[in-house]
């Protein structure tokens, strides 16, 4: 099915010659002789690969537009195996990310969890605005550390990986304003006497606990309120960073480029991993 | 189908090259089975060569002859020793070259910084590079990296690795391509055009 002003509808890609579809670009790489290969999170079908041909050579007309972490609308054909792009106009480049180190560094961060959390499986419109807000975030927010903390969160909660931030894990006991516990292979948090019985679990401190729950629960505009301490981001980073290398069991690339960057920028101590 | 074993050995080989499919690397196989030897002896030859002759300049790190330190234009006495353009491959230097006007010497990085395909600091000739700022000859560095996300990635981690040592940075210019059309030009490229934009002369 294809609407009026030719959106595509997710079963236009196995019937339709050629569609139209709004993007971010999450990555490309090279492919064949000039041409490059695009892994793009799409409106309507999701996570899609594209090949866009001559994109290497200095006068194509679609390169400029097809960078990563951009917003594009898209006119891709059905090629024999992958669509091919044959018109890109950019939505938004957001060009602050190109331009800071931090800021492009987080920006790598924010893609790589959508790119090894999807698979190419249908649409998912909530983790596309999610992702074209938080880079927009990135880019008029002056506090890149609680766009990505909240982008974490939401991105859990589209995923089916929503933490337990209320309920004890384990034995289900409502939580206590005090210091608690987390555990990756629980899926929670853990009340002080259940925590210290199961292995693995780390401690949690109860300001972070309660940013971790204002975000689960809020709108970006209520969370971006409050203001976080260094310490405290530092702290929801590591637990983040705990949790999202325990779902996906590999670790991050983009993690330790932060923490790199960060280090000259502020020069902060390093973070323990 | 069963094949003799050298010739299945050389398509296998064929087939671990970029852009060569396993149809593609049979009929180079049975090409070069019909051709005369010495085109085949002469491939060898210049295969055998292509790691055992070459070695990386000591200096800018572009492929040179073994056996050489520098490479001939880091060697050369024409060459403005003080201007060093950063460069991600040796191929990029031959572009340069090709324009036949820059009188400076090259530093070659081997490919650019990426945070999500893990390519750090550490893969590429940066360590060298602040080294060389370090030992103070260079007044002016020109960050000729791609004008891509990871050309620009890595033209600002150097500027922030670089910026103590007090050396000149340079990026090149970015804007409308010749034999280009305003129609077709990106946001990001034109806003660079326009910022970047010239006085007539």
């Amino acid at each position: 099915m294809v609407t009026q002003d030719g959106t595509a509808q997710p079963d236009a890609l196995h019937r339709q010659r050629s569609f139209r579809v709004e993007a971010v670009v999450l990555r490309h790489s090279d492919w064949g002789e000039a041409d490059r290969l695009l892994v793009l999170y799409t409106l309507e079908m999701g996570k899609l690969r594209a090949l866009a041909k001559g994109a290497r050579k200095p006068r194509s007309r679609k390169a400029g537009h097809l960078e990563p972490y951009t917003r594009v609308s898209l006119q891709l054909a059905r090629g024999r195996d992958i669509p091919i792009v044959s018109q890109a106009e950019t939505l938004d480049p957001y060009l602050r990310l190109r331009e800071e180190l931090l800021l492009s560094t987080y920006a790598s961060y924010v893609v790589e969890l959508l790119d090894r959390f999807t698979y190419e499986e249908g649409e998912n419109r909530s983790i596309y605005r999610l992702l074209a807000d938080t880079l927009s975030r990135l880019c008029t927010q002056s506090s890149p550390e609680l766009a990505v903390r909240y982008y974490e969160i939401r991105l859990l909660d589209l995923l089916g990986f929503r933490p337990q931030l209320f309920q004890c894990s384990s034995c289900g006991a409502e939580i206590q304003p005090q210091d608690q516990f987390f555990s990756a292979a629980l899926g929670g948090v853990l009340c002080p006497q259940c925590g210290r019985d199961t292995a693995g679990a780390l401690p949690v401190s109860m300001p972070a606990l309660k940013y971790l729950r204002h975000f689960q629960r809020s709108s970006f505009s209520e969370a971006a309120r409050v203001t976080l301490s260094a310490g405290i981001n530092r702290e929801m980073e590591a637990l983040m960073q705990h949790y999202l290398t325990y779902l996906l069991e590999r670790g991050l690339n983009t993690p330790a480029f932060l923490r790199r960057v960060r280090r000259i920028d502020q020069d902060e101590p390093p973070i323990a991993n | 189908m069963l094949l003799p074993e050298p010739i299945q050995d050389l398509i296998n080989a064929f087939s671990r090259l970029p852009g060569i499919g396993p149809k593609t690397a049979s009929r180079l196989t049975f090409y070069l089975l019909r051709a005369q030897d010495e085109l085949s002896l002469d491939l060898a030859e210049a295969l055998k060569n292509i790691k055992s002759g070459t070695s990386y300049c000591q200096t800018c790190y572009n492929i040179t002859t073994s056996g050489r330190v520098e490479c001939e234009i880091c060697a050369s006495p024409e060459r403005d020793k003080s201007l060093v353009c950063v460069v991600e491959e040796p191929l990029h230097v031959l572009a340069l070259e090709r324009t036949g006007s820059y009188p400076g010497v090259y530093h070659v990085l081997h490919g650019a910084l990426s945070p999500i395909e893990g390519i750090g600091p550490e893969d590429l000739r940066i360590r060298e590079l602040v080294e060389r700022v370090r030992s103070g000859s260079v007044k002016e560095l020109i960050l000729a990296t791609n004008p891509s996300m990871e050309g620009d990635y890595t033209a600002a981690y150097l500027h922030q690795q670089l910026l103590p040592y007090g050396v000149r940075l340079t990026r090149l210019a970015r804007g409308l391509p010749v034999g280009g059309d305003m129609e077709y030009a990106d946001q990001s490229t034109l806003l660079r055009a326009l910022f970047g934009r010239q006085e007539m002369s």
